[in-house]
Parts: structure tokens; sequence; C-alpha cells
């Protein structure tokens, strides 16, 4: 699905992030990406959704070079990125009304997609992420966790085949961002969409990554990259108790800190 | 505001204004009373007419100077190259106090309503301009960039995000620059016309020594002013609601 082919990214001239890289996402899998902070983890997400271009190499995604953002990526970042002036459900139509103002002209909105096919979606995923109480409030008047939830209520209803996340959960506590990542694996299997998420957090990483690619210190050529089978099998949440996860963010932690 | 307040504070405004006429006791300040006899006698009448002079200067300076400078703004606030470009002009120009301009503007564009309302677009349009731009170059990247990966280019970004973005900042703009965009107007229907509230306030004043009908003239200059200011609130409650709800 996503094909990464000798990618090079720099900050600055000499200061190289990616020199080279290569890396294959297949369709239907469900990666981490993992590192420490200016590792250059959200840059790659974001060369993933064309909002940045990179300076050498390419991205492909289902064959097609990246130069823009691709109408079926969904996009959700820590900050939830909702427009504060609309209402929950207007938020989460605002996906719709930019595919309606352009058309479906297979740059801003898929072609061949109908708008009102699409309609009755808003009302599910509303209801699907428990958002219909707080349908007619403002962002401003949210928990972080619904704010999150109403950014990926509003991803959904455009019906993405791939979902990239960039620290989706970082700024919410604890409860709530272990029950969105149960939510996040629930929805990844019955959606069956291929699903890439940026994280600093170990723990989140062994958690959600059924794969994990693992960036230390720029400039990066070769992926590290971690199985993880037993992540997002059912019951979900029992992962986190088992000695397998244990070692995973162990293994994980050596990895990012070899000092350690 | 609480309207109930607001009535307390005009009623108190008044009785002040009726003990200072009582102690002052001179022509030059007539009680409230007296001023809003004449009023109303005046206002179908000379008064109303020159009201009406007066309201459309200032409604349309106020609407060419939102037509101009709100998409000046959004476009300074989002290109950060134009504005690099353009920012050295309008620190510049900013500052300078634009009322003195008057005079020229008399000689170039004539003695009609052109001059008056250009002089209070001039000095409305960079007061708006400024606010737009901070406030469109505030906007967070992150919005910029989810919105962009739901498929937003150029013109819906400009619709959905940097236009609602900024109605705020230019109904601030508006709510701060009422005042002065009255008090250009007096100052503007000081000269080359026998028309507006100025005039009638000056006339009044300075040539018939009617201190009741000068004062009545006032009335109705803070009346505009006030009643802009309201426009703006009302405006800001319904297109802003989202800054009203905790």
């Amino acid at each position: 699905m996503i094909s990464v082919r000798d990618l090079s990214f720099a900050y600055a001239p000499g200061q190289p992030v990616f020199s080279g890289f290569n890396w294959t996402v297949n369709a239907g899998e469900l990666w981490a990406v993992l590192g420490p902070s200016g590792c250059g983890k959200t840059t790659l997400l974001y060369m993933l959704a064309g909002l940045r271009t990179p300076q050498g190499g390419q991205v492909q995604i289902n064959g097609q070079v990246i130069t823009r953002p691709r109408p079926q990526t969904g996009l959700i970042l820590q900050d939830y990125g909702l427009l504060p002036w609309a209402t929950v459900r207007a938020n989460v139509q605002l996906g719709l009304r930019l595919h309606r103002f352009y058309g479906p002209d297979g740059r801003h909105a898929p072609r061949n997609e109908r708008i009102a096919d699409l309609l009755p979606a808003v009302d599910h995923w509303l209801e699907r992420l428990g958002l219909l109480p707080v349908a007619d409030k403002f962002p401003g008047q949210l928990s972080g966790g619904q704010r999150q939830r109403t950014a990926i209520a509003r991803t959904l209803v455009l019906g993405p085949d791939l979902l990239l996340m960039d620290e989706p959960f970082a700024s919410l506590d604890a409860p709530t961002r272990e029950s969105l990542q149960l939510l996040l694996l629930d929805l990844r299997a019955e959606q069956n969409l291929t699903t890439v998420i940026v994280t600093h957090a170990i723990e989140e990483a062994a958690f959600l990554g059924r794969r994990i690619l693992v960036l230390t210190q720029p400039p990066i050529s070769e992926p590290l990259i971690i199985d993880n089978p037993g992540a997002g099998r059912e019951p979900r949440g029992a992962y986190r108790g088992r000695p397998e996860y244990q070692q995973m963010c162990s293994r994980l932690r050596a990895l990012l800190d070899p000092a350690a | 505001m609480n309207r109930r307040a607001l009535l307390f504070a005009t009623l108190a405004l008044l009785l002040c204004w009726e003990a200072a006429a009582l102690l002052l006791n001179k022509d030059v300040l007539p009680p409230p009373t007296v001023v809003a006899v004449t009023f109303f006698r005046e206002l179908p009448g000379e008064l109303g007419k020159h009201f009406a002079a007066s309201f459309y200067r200032v409604a349309v300076s106020v609407m060419v100077s939102v037509a101009l400078a709100a998409p000046a703004g959004l476009v300074l606030g989002q290109s950060k190259r134009l504005n690099r470009l353009f920012s050295p002009f309008v620190y510049l120009l900013y500052p300078v106090p634009k009322v003195v301009l008057l005079p020229v503007l008399l000689l170039l564009l004539g003695i009609g309503d052109l001059p008056k309302i250009a002089i209070i677009v001039l000095i409305l349009f960079f007061q708006i301009l400024v606010l737009v731009r901070d406030q469109a170059a505030a906007i967070r990247p992150e919005l910029i960039q989810s919105v962009r990966s739901l498929g937003a280019g150029r013109r819906a970004l400009f619709t959905y995000v940097y236009l609602p973005a900024s109605l705020p900042a230019i109904l601030t703009a508006l709510r701060q620059s009422v005042g002065t965009a009255v008090a250009v107007l007096y100052v503007a229907e000081l000269f080359a016309t026998r028309l507006g509230l100025g005039y009638y306030i000056y006339i009044n004043g300075s040539t018939y020594f009617d201190y009741p009908a000068m004062y009545a003239g006032v009335v109705a200059m803070s009346i505009l002013g006030l009643g802009m200011y309201f426009t703006v609130d009302w405006l800001e409650r319904r297109l802003c609601r989202w800054q009203y709800v905790i």
C-alpha cells in the first residue's frame, strides 16, 4: 500500500533526517512509528500525508506518487485540528463540505464520490463514537477525549483506506488514552484500515503497533523494524497484562536508549 | 451587557447632567429635559436630515473599510512572503494621523460625500488590516494541516478557515474604531458641507448660539456611535456564538 523509496529529507543543509530511506507498509497493517522528539517521525508522517514534499526519493500510495494530500487518506493530529467556531456536528461534516465545495475532481475529493451516500455516515459515526449528546456543542466545551473522538469521526465519515495519526493521544489523561487506544484497535479491525500511528511513548507503540518502526538517531537510512504479533489480538485490552508486552517495552526501551 | 444595568447607568448620567446644568446655570449647558424636547421636535425635520446624511457616510465608510481591509489582512496573514514585503509600509503608515490629510482629500475629491468617506476608510483600513492580519497569522498550523488533509486547497481554506477565524478580529477592529470613525466624521463635516451632524452641531453652537439644538446634535451623534457599537455587539453574539459558550 505505502512504498517509501530512497527518501531524503533535511531540515537544514548538511543535517539530513532521512537519507536513502526505504520502507513498505502493506494494506491492512497497523504500524507504530516510535522515536524520540526531533527524530523525524512527524516529518515522515507529513510526507505520507502529502503535506510535505521529500527532497529526494518518493512516497507512493497504491502506486500513486504523493505530491499533495490524497483524498482517501485520513490524518489525525495531537491537537485535534477542529474548527473552534463549528459545532461537533459541523466539524464532523467538514470533510463532506470540502468535497462538495470542489466536486468529485479526483484531486480534492475522490472521483465518483457521491456526497449524498456519505451523509448517513455523519450520524453513524457521531453515534458510534458517543458524540450524539454533544453534537451541538463547540470544541471548547468538550473534554480532550471528546475532541479527539470528534476528529476521528470527521476522518472516518469520508471512508478512508489509510489512517495516519500523529501522537493522537499524547495530551489525554491515562484512562481516556487507554479507552481511545482500545477504540482505535476496534475501529481498525472493523474497517480493515491500514494505520500508521506516530508516537514517542514506548507503551503506546508496544500496545498498538503490530509492527513497529523504530527511528533512532538521524540520519536514518535503514528501517529498524520490530514485529509485535501479540498487539491488537482479542481480547484487546489483555495484552497490556502479558509478559510479551512487558518484554516488548523493555526491548524498545533498550533500542531507544542503548546506555540504559 | 445587562439591559437593566445599562438603563440604570443612562439614568444616572442624565441625572449628573441635570445637576451640572442646575449648578452651572448658564445657557451653554442646558438641562437634558430641554435638550430632549428640542431633540424630538427637530428629529422629524432638520436634525433627521443631518442624521441621515451622517449615518449614510459612516455606514458606507465602515462597509468599504471592511470590504477592502479584511481580504487584504487575510492575504497578508496567509502569505509570509507578501507580509514581509508589505509590513514595513503598514508599520510606517499605521501611526500617521490620517485626519490631517483631510484638506488634501477635499482638494482631490471635491466637496461631496467622497472625501468624508475616504478619510474614515483611510483610518479604519489600517486598524482592521492589522488586526485581521495578526489573527490570520496566528491560526495554528495544525488546524491548517488537518483541514488540508481533508481535501481543502487554498480557496476552501480561505472560505472555511481563514474567513471564519478572522471574523472576531474584524468585529473587534470595528468595535475599537467606531468611536474614531464618528469623531473623524465630525471633523470631516466641519468642512465644505452644509449637511451632516458635524455641520449641524457647529452651526448651532457657534453661529446661531442655539445651545439646545447643538446638544440635540451631540445626542444624535452619540446615538449614531452607540447604535454602531450595539450593532457590532449583536453581530458578534450572532456570528461568534462559539466565543460566548463555556
